[in-house]
């Protein structure tokens, strides 16, 4: 499984957005999925994705349905929204720019000042 | 408790709550599901899937929170657990909840009563620019000549309409009843910009002098009673005494005429109701009675204080250019509706929702401290609470939520009570034959306040124990054991509560018992007329189709037939209504028999002026003072007579002996000679102040709307039997209501009887209200102190020292709130004496009274405790803990 990091807080509702609009998901195929984009990198406790799930519909963000998973069991699914879309594509916009300073930053050595 | 099964009912688990299962099962199986295929057993698999998910009770509530669905779970579990100890104790619930209604309920009468009078106007369209010169303000714009003029020349209004009283009998299929109408100016409807429900009403064309409009409107009421909703009826034409007038239209069901007590039947042209009552008023501008009110829609941009002043001055003008028939005083407008009984319903009414509130305050602070004596006996439950990592605001709401609950049962049954009470107060016909109308309805602005009022009490209530919950220390508590807060010597905020509500209880009985004293001394009072054993007989001849030369004869035979019934002493016929009846009085001005310019200004006084037979003072119980009775032989032809009152010879005479044989001259001019005084009487209102009045022969003064008057010791059924079969061997189709003076008078006493009984039940509230305070307290203390009791009684205690010890503090509180109150009630019963005759505080027999009810009061509610206190057996009660 390799090496896990830690969440940094407010990176899970991300990583929710990402995973969900990839297509409809239930609460656990969003752990999964997770997992697989992350190469199992980013390690999120099971329980503590319903109250993100839960605020992020509350948001609007999110909107969720009842169906049958493909295991045959009943489950609910969550999809974006339009607004959810949006947030997407703005966060992962900030990420970006975060992550890329931050590593531009890093990488900074002292013959290149 | 069944009741509070259902009310659990409505807080059943939410649906909400069991999908969150739902979706938290389905996430722990898919990953049982998972492990399963890498080859861990199911059973194995479900396990792991469990601890791998973490705390699920955590994740729950954080899920829940995040939805935002929190805080409606911790409501419903705080409204469960409140309906569980509330259960456990079922008498302290259903006395809240009985208390708070009665308070409530009381409240929410009180409102709707002043909410239909005080707070809302007329029924009609814009009443807010509806202004009037109000009967009884004796503006003087009472005759229909005046009117016009007003009508004419103002300024201020877009137009003016009237109207007045009419009484008379409506013929239609054979068949004659006597009805109430008001008697309107044809723009009635057009001023008041109402719209008929069916066929028209009359208009300003419709009219073209005396008698030119025989036309009536149906009240809706009437219609849909007398005339069974026929939509026929419009083009009907039915007799007002025996005078054919056609039914236009009916007006709308929520119009009930222009006065807010009283629903006419119908409505006719004020021009003709000359033809109808057979008089001829209408162009007699001395003539006080054949305008009621006046009113108009004031023009835009003009001020009720300008109408007012141009209202003034026509009044003067009229008066210097009719001397004779008109005298002027200062002028006042007013929204019509309650006339001018207003302002004194009003400060009744604002009066009588004070003592409502006073009464609600008492509940608060009787539940208040219950709950904080409550509290005190749970302080062991709360600090355990705590010790077990309960937030104080958690339990503090817990409390505030029991606090409500009874608030809100409390509210609902309270409001319940004072809807069906409102209900029957709007259908409420206290005068058999007024066409009373109470305009109240429980409407939307009741339902509001009784709600605000729940919520009030729940938060003054529900936060007095606030204080002990937040002073609590769980350790000191468990470590210590037994009860939270002992009765010290020092000065509790249940003491104060005790006090303050033992005052408004003082307060409360006080002013009933001064309205009570009030009302028994106005039944008592020196009426100058002894309505007690006296049978009336209302009969209209002209109304029955005699005519005018008849109308004499035919009274005279009745006043002898009366006379002949066995056991009648006395009968008389006194025109138009008896003293003390139906508020309805007319007065007339004299002049000195020197006078020669006749107008308003020289009257030297206006008595009430009466037409009577002779006889009648025997049958009425008036005494004479000097000179004669009229007689037989003071008709037409002989000279014209008067008897006047003591007050009548006194003001224009000097005297009562120096009145009999001399002259005094009425508007007319006519000379009219004194030949006899009688004694002082109340003639329109218990508290008016003593009038003159002059009585008139009425073979002189013949009228056809007439009392007789009879008085017997028989007992009064057999007697009305007798009357009526005397009646009918004269004429058969003579409708006549006999009825005793007395029931009467009940129009007059109807105030003071409306205050008594109002103010009656507010001191019975508040003396409950006392008993279950000082009980509540006394119990809580004897209770409390049960084990020290056992002690001193082991030591040899007399039951005296006992007593005292037990029961001491509540008694010396009591003593304390009632002198508070006693004095404040005092003071408060003041504003009484305007609408209870004679309702004087400063009554020893009062004060008497309200020290004995609150003594009383005081030893039922400590002589339960006290048995308790004085049955402890030591033994028992030390061996127990």
């Amino acid at each position: 499984m390799g090496e896990q990091a830690q969440l940094l807080p407010g990176t899970l509702d991300l990583l929710i957005l990402k995973a969900v609009s990839l297509g409809p998901l239930h609460g656990y195929g969003v752990l999964l999925r997770i997992a697989q984009i992350s190469g199992s990198a980013l390690l999120v406790e099971q329980g503590a994705l319903y109250p993100a799930l839960f605020r992020l519909v509350r948001q609007g963000l999110l909107k969720a349905n009842w169906g049958t998973s493909e295991n045959n069991r009943k489950a609910k699914f969550y999809e974006l929204t339009t607004a959810g879309r949006k947030r997407l594509r703005e966060e992962a916009d900030g990420w970006s720019r975060l992550a890329n300073a931050m590593a531009a930053a890093l990488a900074a050595k002292a013959e290149e000042l | 408790m069944r009741f509070f099964d259902a009310l659990r009912g409505l807080f059943a688990k939410r649906t909400a709550d069991y999908e969150l299962d739902a979706e938290l099962r389905s996430h722990m199986e898919h990953r049982a599901d998972d492990l399963e295929q890498v080859g861990v057993p199911r059973k194995e698999a479900e396990r792991r899937a469990r601890v791998e998910f973490g705390g699920y009770v955590r994740f729950k509530e954080e899920s829940h929170r995040a939805a935002g669905g929190r805080f409606v779970e911790i409501l419903g579990q705080d409204v469960r657990f409140a309906l569980r100890v509330l259960r456990k104790s079922p008498g302290f619930a259903i006395t809240a909840v009985v208390t708070l209604a009665l308070a409530i309920g009381a409240n929410a009468v009180v409102f709707g009563v002043m909410d239909a009078f005080v707070l809302h106007s007329l029924n009609v369209p814009d009443a807010k620019t509806l202004w009037g010169t109000a009967y009884g303000d004796e503006s003087g714009f009472q005759s229909y000549e005046n009117y016009v003029d007003l009508r004419d020349r103002n300024h201020s209004f877009e137009s003016l309409a009237a109207f007045n009283f009419d009484f008379p009998g409506l013929e239609t299929n054979n068949q004659t009843d006597g009805a109430a109408a008001f008697a309107t100016t044809a723009n009635y409807f057009d001023v008041l910009r109402v719209q008929p429900y069916l066929g028209r009403f009359f208009h300003a064309a419709d009219e073209h002098g005396s008698g030119s409009a025989p036309y009536i409107v149906l009240s809706y009421a009437y219609w849909h009673n007398r005339f069974a909703d026929d939509r026929n009826v419009v083009g009907r034409v039915v007799l007002l005494n025996k005078h054919p007038f056609t039914i236009l239209g009916v007006a709308p069901p929520n119009f009930h005429g222009t006065l807010m007590f009283m629903s006419p039947d119908f409505f006719l042209p004020i021009v003709n109701q000359d033809q109808v009552d057979g008089t001829s008023l209408l162009h007699d501008r001395s003539s006080q009675g054949t305008v009621f009110e006046t009113f108009g829609h004031l023009k835009p941009g003009v001020t009720a204080e300008q109408a007012t002043n141009d209202v003034n001055a026509i009044g003067d003008a009229l008066a210097k250019a009719y001397p004779k028939d008109v005298s002027h005083k200062e002028s006042k407008l007013i929204h019509p509706g309650l006339t001018a009984f207003g302002g004194p319903a009003k400060a009744f009414l604002a009066g009588l929702m004070l003592l409502a509130l006073l009464i609600l305050l008492a509940a608060c602070a009787n539940l208040g401290s219950l709950f904080a004596a409550r509290a005190a006996d749970r302080g062991r439950e709360i600090a355990l609470r705590l010790a077990l990592g309960s937030n104080r605001s958690r339990i503090l709401r817990q409390l505030l939520t029991e606090a409500m609950l009874l608030s809100f049962a409390g509210g609902a049954v309270g409001l319940a009570g004072s809807v069906v009470l409102l209900r029957r107060l709007a259908t409420w016909q206290p005068f058999p034959g007024a066409p009373i109308h109470l305009p109240v309805s429980p409407n939307a602005e009741t339902y509001v306040v009784a709600l605000m009022l729940a919520v009030l009490c729940s938060l003054l209530f529900g936060t007095l124990p606030m204080r002990q919950v937040l002073r609590t220390d769980a350790h000191a508590v468990l470590r210590g054991g037994g009860s939270a807060a002992a009765m010290g010597r020092r000065i509790t905020v249940r003491d104060v509560l005790l006090v303050v509500q033992i005052g408004i209880c003082a307060v409360l009985v006080t002013s009933s018992l001064v309205a009570v004293r009030g009302l028994l001394r106005s039944m008592h009072g020196e009426f100058g007329i002894e309505p007690h054993l006296a049978m009336t007989v209302n009969t209209n001849l002209a109304m029955a189709g005699y005519s005018d030369e008849r109308v004499p004869v035919m009274q005279r035979r009745m006043i002898e037939a009366m006379q002949a019934i066995p056991g009648v002493e006395h009968a008389g016929l006194v025109a138009g209504y008896p003293p003390l009846v139906y508020t309805a009085g007319e007065s007339v001005n004299v002049f000195r028999n020197e006078t020669t310019d006749l107008k308003q200004a020289n009257a030297v006084a206006a008595p009430y002026k009466y037409v009577v037979s002779p006889g009648y003072m025997d049958a009425a119980g008036t005494r004479f003072l000097a000179g004669r009775d009229v007689s037989w032989h003071d008709d037409k032809n002989a000279p014209e007579v008067a008897l006047v009152n003591r007050q009548f010879a006194e003001k224009i005479f000097g005297s009562v002996g120096g009145a009999v044989g001399r002259y005094f001259k009425l508007q007319s001019g006519m000379r009219v000679q004194v030949v006899g005084v009688v004694e002082n009487g109340k003639y329109v209102t218990l508290t008016e102040d003593q009038q003159a009045a002059v009585f008139l022969p009425f073979l002189q003064w013949p009228v056809s709307n007439s009392y007789l008057i009879i008085r017997s010791r028989r007992e009064a059924q057999p007697l009305i039997a007798d009357i009526k079969r005397s009646l009918k061997q004269l004429d058969a189709g003579l409708p006549a209501d006999v009825e005793s003076w007395s029931s009467l008078m009940d129009v007059v006493l109807f105030p003071a009887r409306v205050a008594t009984a109002a103010l009656g039940v507010m001191g019975a509230m508040g003396a409950l209200l006392a008993i279950t305070g000082i009980f509540g307290l006394a119990t809580y203390s004897v209770s409390k102190r049960l084990r020290e009791l056992g002690i001193r009684a082991a030591l040899g205690a007399q039951r005296r020292e006992i007593l005292a010890t037990a029961l001491g503090r509540s008694l010396r509180l009591l003593a304390f709130g009632s002198i508070a109150g006693l004095i404040l009630g005092l003071l408060a019963t003041r504003v009484l004496a305007s609408i209870v005759y004679d309702a004087t505080p400063r009554d020893p027999l009062v004060m008497a009274g309200a020290v004995l009810v609150m003594l009383l009061l005081g030893l039922v509610a400590t002589c339960i405790p006290a048995r308790r206190a004085l049955k402890v057996n030591p033994l028992v009660l030390l061996r127990e803990e």
